[in-house]
């Protein structure tokens, strides 16, 4: 996976001031630094606040209404399963038991060495061809165990 | 002109393997010192047909799929290359597919004919033929077509488009806006998905004769993050358009101006919700709206706004090009036009299937979908998505229409149907539903954020077997208030699916219980 920049503040203000003229920029702005640290860190809130003239409760309420911002850093491989309806149907439920148990982790964990994170993911839109995941960004439709075990020695490498 | 191959650049496809067989193809043709230009198109929503690979030929164009990366070299050696239909794969003339020739395709017509970044293959197959008669015939008429087409919200809840942008357009304002639901987060549909990544200067200019026709210079597409590939394929037809005087000032050469962008959501599913999308583009939490005041009205920074889910604006072109009557013309009832109806779960052959409102639901799942794919007995059919109910194989006869399947308690939503088969328990089905309500609640009102919870664990008592019967009692009258008492469709509809599961499955919650009539 991409490595992520160190926080820097000087950083993540260029990042506000790229975005900070668009209309609802809260949004693309935490993508944005998102992007560039991995996740959101506490220290970005009270300077978003600033340059957007929110108070500081309405940053973190957004930060932390959405599934997709992270307040920590993830591992360094990052694989979301698909939970919903459609892959439920192709029988994702035994296979995330299988990635669990493979892994050695739970859903919504990060491995002790920071090596892998797994998450849920309601759909990804790819359930004619479900089960479906998406590994660091990239996705995998009709999942077996034998794909679950290429993606777990991926997260080896 | 050199011979062109065709492998999709669609998520699904690629989710299958599409990048490596393209790139395998390629290293195949530089072998043999071959020339070929690798077309990256759309997907035509033949999804357990992806990867397919298409290659013109004189008599059309000649498919092979599903491919693999590993089958490239056996269906080089067959004759890939020049089109010969001898491997097991080929699936011969595209066109002739009989899923593909049943279909009566109309928002859908160009996607995976083109390269959706082709602004001249789009404009070859009709594009742009809509604005050009938008701006012929000005605003009101522009308003009237779309309403005489009778076109309903694709989103789900059915409203007439017309009517909607009637609203906005005599709503007095300085700004108005179009915004794009894209916000696709019903499991089984992938419909707003395929016309993002296959013919996205549809999308553009059907925003683009919605902006014309209300007075609104200015449109958002509120994408989920979950389609980082339909971001990518939109952000540059977005740019590609606005090179071509077909964004921004003067229109076409009008004296029109409009301007879009897109905006990522951040996996909110009530975002989809088009109150919480739009607070969510303003930049603050995804909270839904009490309405009125309706978005027309006081919609998006406050200003008078058309909220329409995607497909309903990619479906704005093909209406003002053929005209209202046209699209009217196709349908049942009060249900008009065509409905890209997305087959998907525990199917044989899942995809798109865009037809006019009327097939029955048996046709869909048995004839077209071919069954299950595990081979087993089909036991129920989700439609509508995470908020539709589960029905049951007697109701297949059910036509696929707004009115039909509201009288069955049942709603067609955004046209996903996932299929299961005879080893789905109903009982976890319902309890998902439960539990998926409150994990995606945005905790504005109490029927919805704190019903959901006590929902699934009323469920567990129930699966438990503890005091089954008061259980299911207290679980169909929380349903009621979970109906009755909710802002919005979220804790509105999450009863569809567990009261289905519970009606039409009762033997999956434990021994024959006498169930209270669950209908409103």
């Amino acid at each position: 996976m991409a490595g992520y920049e160190p926080w820097s503040e000087i950083r993540a203000q260029e990042i506000i001031t790229a975005h900070r003229h668009m209309d609802g920029a809260t949004m693309p702005i935490l993508h944005a630094v998102q992007e560039a640290f991995g996740f959101v860190p506490d220290l970005v809130v009270p300077l978003i606040a600033e340059n957007l003239n929110l108070s500081r409760a309405e940053v973190h309420g957004v930060v932390t209404f959405y599934h997709d911002f992270r307040r920590e850093p993830a591992g360094r491989h990052v694989i979301k399963l698909c939970a919903a309806e459609a892959c439920q149907s192709m029988g994702a439920d035994k296979l995330t038991r299988y990635a669990e148990e493979r892994l050695g982790i739970e859903m919504g964990e990060t491995s002790a060495d920071g090596r892998v994170t797994l998450e849920p993911i309601y759909c990804l839109g790819l359930c004619a061809c479900a089960p479906s995941a998406m590994i660091d960004g990239r996705l995998v439709g009709r999942l077996d165990e034998e794909t679950i075990d290429e993606l777990v020695a991926e997260t080896n490498r | 002109m050199s011979t062109r191959l065709y492998v999709p650049n669609d998520a699904t496809a690629i989710a299958c393997g599409a990048d490596r067989v393209a790139r395998k193809l390629n290293d195949a043709l530089a072998a043999r010192g071959q020339s070929m230009d690798i077309v990256r198109n759309g997907s035509r929503g033949l999804f357990w047909l992806e990867p397919l690979v298409e290659i013109d030929t004189p008599a059309g164009r000649v498919g092979y799929g599903p491919v693999k990366p590993s089958d490239v070299d056996s269906l080089v050696e067959a004759g890939l290359f020049e089109g010969k239909t001898d491997h097991p794969l080929c699936v011969g003339l595209v066109e002739e597919i009989p899923y593909l020739k049943k279909q009566t395709r109309l928002t859908f017509a160009r996607c995976g004919i083109i390269d959706p970044l082709s602004l001249i293959e789009y404009k070859n197959l009709g594009g742009y033929r809509g604005l050009a008669k938008a701006i012929e015939i000005g605003p009101s008429a522009t308003v009237e077509q779309v309403f005489e087409s009778g076109l309903r919200g694709r989103g789900g809840a059915g409203f007439p488009t017309g009517i909607k942008w009637r609203t906005v357009a005599a709503a007095p304002a300085d700004q108005r806006y179009i915004v794009c639901n894209a916000d696709e987060g019903d499991s089984g549909t992938f419909a707003d998905r395929l016309i993002m990544e296959a013919d996205p200067f549809c999308l553009i200019e059907g925003m683009t004769i919605a902006g014309l026709a209300v007075g609104a210079t200015k449109g958002f597409v509120y994408c989920r993050s979950e389609y980082p590939l339909s971001l990518e394929v939109m952000n540059k037809a977005i740019e590609i358009a606005r090179a071509n005087g077909l964004l921004g000032k003067n229109v076409l050469g009008s004296q029109y101006d409009f301007d879009m962008e897109m905006r990522m959501g951040a996996g909110a599913y009530v975002c989809g919700e088009e109150t919480a999308l739009l607070d969510s583009l303003e930049g603050k939490r995804g909270v839904v709206r009490a309405k009125p005041p309706l978005p027309a009205h006081k919609g998006l920074f406050g200003q008078p706004t058309v909220i329409n889910n995607l497909i309903s604006l990619a479906t704005v072109p093909v209406i003002l090009d053929k005209g209202g009557a046209f699209y009217r013309d196709f349908g049942m009832g009060r249900s008009r036009g065509t409905m890209p109806i997305q087959i998907a779960g525990n199917v044989k052959y899942g995809g798109i299937f865009e037809t006019a409102f009327g097939i029955s639901l048996g046709e869909l799942v048995n004839d077209i979908g071919g069954g299950t794919a595990s081979g087993r007995p089909v036991r129920a059919v989700q439609a509508g998505g995470p908020l539709g109910a589960y029905l049951p194989v007697h109701q297949f006869d059910t036509p696929f229409d707004y009115e039909a399947f509201a009288a069955k308690d049942a709603l067609i939503g955004h046209g996903g149907i996932v299929v299961f088969d005879d080893t789905v328990d109903m009982a976890h089905m319902a309890r998902f539903a439960m539990e998926f309500c409150s994990h995606e609640s945005c905790g504005k009102c109490t029927p919805c954020r704190i019903g959901s919870t006590r929902g699934v664990e009323t469920l567990d008592k129930i699966i438990a077997g503890t005091k089954r019967d008061a259980n299911l009692a207290i679980l169909t009258d929380l349903c009621q208030t979970m109906k009755l008492g909710s802002l919005c469709a979220l804790g509105g509809f999450t009863p569809y699916p567990v009261l289905s599961a519970l009606t039409h499955f009762p033997e999956d919650f434990g021994a024959t219980p006498k169930l209270p009539v669950a209908a409103e």
